[in-house]
């Protein structure tokens, strides 16, 4: 019933969108994969993120893409600050005692954005935002490409400092082994802090993406996170590829599906992969733990 | 942060303010100072909806103090005018609430509530007091179906306004010569989208329009750019949209960057950000052309001219919130004339047996009919033209010729 053309560009931006789910997923599937929580401030912080990049817009005039710069390392120091000083402390070493943190930290942010710029909702208006890359009959929307392509970099470059560098491996250490690693002298509050402060700065990333494109108000972030959780468990809990490949596919699913069915039908298509996954690979696409 | 300091100041004002008058009132002074009727505006100041309760008090005030500042109310001596403020914080419960500390506060009469929901619980309280309550925008066709003797609504209701929209839409398209054969719906899913698309896809075949694709999206919406697909592939020749402010606004910037402009054009019927000055000023390119059909001042009465002045100076846009307030303050105004009486029951049945001037709306006289509902409320037709807002139709209040095809 629709062309090819259509077909590849509907797939096409499932991707491009996908990319920018998997790089939300990042941050929380590492949070998990290191803390072993799930962490309720994700979508907080996101919307956080967006609004640094508005204010930077709106106040500085910087472009998105430049203040994303800026904004990264910002979001990985908030990211530590909250990990070290908040919510370790506040947990008193409890798993569940991390989840309320991070639900009451969520609650809180979100109620001090709508304290401080109340419920408009904040867009950017950048020339570019309107652009397409042309290929063949196909029209991608600049702002997507750069997303995915952003996103596929952000992730590598995850990849190599958790694989290469020594923070990396001292993450490595404390998820598989907090006591062990402890005992060879890694100090595990700052392990915990630094991998915190990673999933922020992803987040930062994210929100430089997205706000070309999209707008942002307090409650923002919670229609990505919802999606990010999907992604997390569908690619396999604490898994960078899987958190990868999980979002492409969820973006591809979506995309296609609300093409046949409607956006709102559209969204069973995820929720059907997600059930099925569950089913027949309870750990996930790519995750190692039972 | 700023509107509730100042909603919070401004009630200690009028409580002082009250006090005062009361003590000057006290036996043996009666004379001295004319009395006063406190109108109760129950209004989102706080929450998702502050933007529009901030709007709505702006109008409010412009009312009270024109009326003020003409002598008050005659029939009561002069009375001036006082106006309580009270926040639905954006949702249904403390609009109830809200609605009770007017009461308790001594309003005589409350305006407003804004949203359908809230609404639907401020006028219930109000009733269990037979205290007057005349709504300003909410159109759900359930707010005057309850028998409520004190309920009144200024604006058109739903089914008033869809079969003004309809009815212009046709005029239109015939006007021009019939260049929207095909449309396509696009709507949230909630209540108020999927209401809308269902009663267009029973009403416009009839009226010689093919629905060739209803669409429908969840809010909030992460992405539009499949629905935008879809349209591309389908190309109709008009786009009926019905969703709210941010959905609207993603939608129409979806539609620009894919460089999907339907021939007809783009018609909406209470469009989330249609005719918002915010939304053109924003984004003028993607909102260039767009029409909605929706409350909106008659612009031809130079009054609506001062209150969109006043509103920018506030460092806000325009949007009808602000002349349908004001609007509703004349019209209760009007009913303290004929009552001749700050009492409930009179005020009541002032509103109901007489006829209203109706403000800056195009309403021509207001007649509220048996069950409440204002019988001459008409929404107006307007397209985004050159980065303003212009009512195209119907020609009385026309302000520009509709540009239809809007991109033909």
């Amino acid at each position: 019933m629709y062309s090819p053309v259509i077909i590849i560009e509907a797939l096409l931006n499932g991707l491009m969108l996908g990319a920018v789910y998997a790089l939300v997923a990042l941050g929380l599937t590492l949070i998990y994969g290191v803390l072993h929580i799930v962490n309720f401030a994700h979508g907080a912080l996101l919307t956080v993120a967006m609004y640094l990049v508005w204010l930077a817009f709106d106040r500085l005039g910087l472009d998105p893409y430049l203040s994303t710069a800026v904004i990264t390392p910002l979001m990985f120091v908030i990211g530590y600050g909250l990990q070290r000083f908040i919510i370790g402390p506040a947990s008193h070493g409890s798993d569940n005692g991390i989840l309320l943190v991070t639900l009451g930290l969520s609650i809180i942010i979100q109620n001090l954005l709508l304290a401080g710029f109340n419920s408009d909702t904040r867009t950017i208006a950048t020339d570019y935002a309107f652009e397409v890359v042309p290929i063949g009959p196909l029209l991608l929307g600049l702002p997507r490409v750069i997303g995915l392509g952003v996103s596929i970099v952000t992730a590598i470059i995850l990849w190599l400092i958790l694989d290469r560098t020594d923070i990396g491996k001292a993450i490595r250490a404390v998820a598989k082994e907090k006591l062990g690693a402890s005992l060879v002298g890694i100090d595990v509050a700052h392990v915990y802090a630094v991998t915190f402060a990673l999933g922020t700065a992803c987040l930062a990333i994210a929100g430089g993406l997205l706000m070309p494109s999209f707008y942002v108000s307090p409650t923002t972030g919670a229609a990505f996170v919802l999606v990010a959780f999907t992604i997390v468990v569908l690619g396999g809990m604490g898994s960078i590829p899987g958190a990868l490949i999980g979002g492409l596919l969820i973006g591809v699913v979506e995309a296609v599906s609300s093409l046949f069915l409607g956006d709102s039908l559209g969204q069973i298509g995820i929720f059907l992969i997600f059930i099925l996954v569950l089913l027949f690979k309870p750990t996930g696409l790519f995750g190692a733990r039972g | 942060m700023k509107t509730l300091m100042n909603a919070v100041s401004r009630r200690n004002v009028l409580k002082a303010g009250g006090a005062a008058a009361t003590m000057l009132a006290a036996p043996g002074l009666v004379r001295a100072q004319a009395p006063t009727v406190k109108i109760g505006l129950l209004q989102p100041i706080t929450g998702a909806f502050a933007g529009d309760g901030d709007l709505a008090r702006i109008g409010a005030e412009y009312a009270i103090k024109e009326i003020n500042d003409a002598g008050g109310i005659k029939a009561l001596g002069g009375a001036r005018l006082e106006l309580l403020i009270g926040d639905s914080r954006s949702n249904a419960e403390a609009g109830a609430q809200a609605t009770e500390q007017l009461k308790a506060d001594g309003a005589s009469i409350v305006i407003g509530g804004f949203a359908s929901g809230i609404a639907m619980t401020a006028t219930q309280a109000a009733a269990r007091y037979e205290l007057p309550f005349i709504i300003d925008s909410a159109v759900s066709d359930a707010l005057m179906t309850r028998n409520l003797k004190n309920v009144f609504r200024m604006n058109p209701s739903f089914s008033m306004a869809a079969d003004v929209a309809l009815k212009n839409l046709v005029t239109l398209n015939d006007a021009a010569g019939k260049p929207a054969k095909t449309v396509a719906i696009v709507h949230e899913d909630g209540l108020l989208g999927s209401g809308l698309a269902k009663l267009m896809q029973e009403r416009l075949p009839k009226l010689g329009l093919q629905v060739i694709e209803t669409i429908s999206h969840p809010t909030p919406a992460r992405d539009m750019s499949n629905v935008v697909l879809r349209l591309r592939s389908l190309q109709p020749d008009l786009i009926i949209p019905s969703h709210y402010f941010n959905e609207f606004v993603l939608f129409a910037r979806t539609l620009q960057q894919q460089r999907v402009k339907p021939k007809a054009g783009i018609y909406a019927l209470f469009g989330g950000a249609a005719s918002s000055y915010k939304f053109v000023s924003e984004f003028p390119e993607a909102a260039e052309g767009v029409m909605d059909v929706n409350h909106w001042g008659d612009p031809k009465n130079p009054v609506n001219d001062k209150l969109m002045e006043t509103v920018k100076a506030a460092g806000k846009f325009y949007a009808y919130n602000a002349p349908i307030n004001y609007s509703v303050v004349k019209v209760a105004a009007q009913a303290l004339e004929f009552a001749k009486s700050k009492e409930s029951g009179a005020i009541i049945e002032a509103l109901s047996k007489n006829e209203f001037d109706s403000g800056v709306m195009p309403y021509g006289k207001s007649k509220f009919d048996a069950t409440g509902q204002n019988v001459n409320a008409i929404p107006l037709n307007t397209q985004v033209q050159g980065g303003q807002i212009k009512v195209i139709y119907p020609d009385q209040f026309a302000q520009s010729k509709p540009k239809f095809p809007a991109n033909g």
